[in-house]
């Protein structure tokens, strides 16, 4: 992503990196985005940063399910 | 993609749907409220992994499908006018209105284009300033801070020819409204993540407690379902009605506060009607005072067309969640995606169109 129209908050507008399909967006929404973050966007507006410790967190819950498994089945 | 493609692996899918499995004892309705999250359901057959008696409701959460008819009447009138360009987002083009669609009206030579955001059609305005420009503003919460800043920035850059046709809906009053309908079957709601990214969920506390159901703040992808639909049950079979918050890489509790300022600096809640169900009150968001110029329906005087919605489509219960689309007889046969009765057939959020998509059957 690459920010123009920094000065005023309402006008800051980034380039949104799809996969390889690069869209403009708004970055009204969401002053505190920076290059390299990862976004959600609708209608092209950033809506929300994307949490990254926060997205881990399903993949360690099915990591701790896992390990809840392994005991049940270790034990007689 | 990062953020997308580790949410739909196979395996850990199958892993929730085993716990899900495990912790099921009884049967449960549940309603995904959002048209994102029935298209995903549908095409990666999530509701085919969980336990027979755990139904999932398909909820009115498809912008689309809700917008009355006679608002379609309305936009198509405003586009047949000499000099407007209307604008909107691709999915409102094959809308059947109460006689025909933006995309005939097209075709008949009216000026209609779509467009990608409504930014794009503040700046077609500035860019054909003998033209009239026209938005067509349909949406949830998640659409509109979109909306709410392009009628911001026409009115600082004081754009005389630009207008919207809004029809904005709000998701906690259509909850309210299914809840508080004799007929509801819903005992747990998934509720729509991207609406929560801008809204936040504080409006879900007391719904939780009047009514106490579960409501679980879920995203799109099918682990971010199956992990809502997970946390729904753990709830139901433990009596607990709680607000939770499944997709927390994308929604804080207090949501997006920019775009919550903007919106209701723009927009006043008003009375909507939804296409299929009725009026319901306070569930829409329409222009506040300082704005209304810029309405469209008064800018060109077609507020007041009230039409009947055909009466062989069952969208309405569908939207409620009381049929299925294969209960309808014109289902798939005289009802199509290229030929829709109903507004359920035409957006592929819909449940009507899901279903003619991957289930034909």
């Amino acid at each position: 992503m690459s920010i123009t129209g920094a000065d005023d908050p309402l006008t800051r507008m980034g380039k949104i990196d799809f996969a390889g399909v690069v869209k403009q967006a708004s970055l009204a929404y969401v002053p505190e985005v920076q290059v390299g973050d990862y976004v959600i966007v609708h209608v092209g507006f950033a809506l929300s940063k994307v949490d990254e410790a926060e997205a881990q967190k399903v993949f360690e819950y099915l990591k701790q399910m896992d390990e809840l498994g392994d005991l049940k089945e270790g034990t007689p | 993609m990062r953020y997308l493609d580790e949410y739909r692996d196979g395996e850990l899918a199958q892993k929730l749907a085993a716990e899900i499995h495990r912790v099921t004892t009884k049967p449960w309705n549940i309603m995904e409220v959002c048209g994102g999250q029935t298209h995903a359901i549908v095409k990666f057959g999530i509701d085919e992994l969980l336990p027979k008696h755990i139904t999932l409701i398909h909820g009115p959460g498809c912008p689309v499908c809700v917008t009355p008819l006679e608002v379609i009447d309305q936009a198509l009138a405003i586009a047949a006018r000499p000099g407007v360009i209307f604008t909107s987002f691709g999915d409102m083009l094959r809308v059947p209105g109460s006689t025909t669609d933006l995309l005939a009206a097209k075709a008949k030579g009216a000026d209609v284009r779509i467009v990608y955001s409504p930014l794009d059609a503040v700046k077609l305005a500035e860019d054909n300033p003998a033209r009239e420009v026209v938005f067509f503003g349909v949406g949830f919460e998640t659409t509109a801070p979109a909306t709410a800043l392009a009628v911001f920035q026409a009115a600082q850059k004081g754009l005389n020819n630009f207008s919207m046709l809004i029809s904005h809906v709000l998701v906690p009053p259509a909850i309210e409204a299914l809840m508080s309908s004799p007929a509801c079957r819903v005992q747990a709601f998934l509720a729509a993540g991207h609406v929560c990214a801008v809204m936040g969920y504080e409006e879900y506390f007391p719904l939780v407690k009047k009514y106490h159901v579960p409501i679980v703040v879920t995203g799109f992808e099918p682990l971010d379902i199956l992990q809502g639909v997970l946390m729904t049950v753990q709830q139901l079979e433990t009596g607990r009605a709680e607000v939770e918050n499944q997709y927390r890489r994308a929604v804080r509790r207090e949501g997006n506060q920019p775009a919550q300022a903007l919106i209701r600096k723009v927009f006043r809640v008003v009375p909507r009607k939804w296409r299929g169900i009725g009026e319901i009150p306070l569930s829409g968001l329409g222009l506040s005072e300082p704005y209304a110029r810029f309405a469209a329906e008064l800018k060109f005087g077609v507020a007041e067309q009230r039409v009947d919605e055909p009466a062989e489509c069952i969208a309405g219960l569908i939207l409620q969640g009381l049929k299925k689309p294969h209960d309808c007889a014109a289902f798939g046969t005289r009802c199509t995606p290229e030929h829709p009765f109903g507004a359920t057939m035409v957006s592929s959020e819909g449940a009507c169109a899901a279903y003619y998509r991957y289930r034909r059957r």
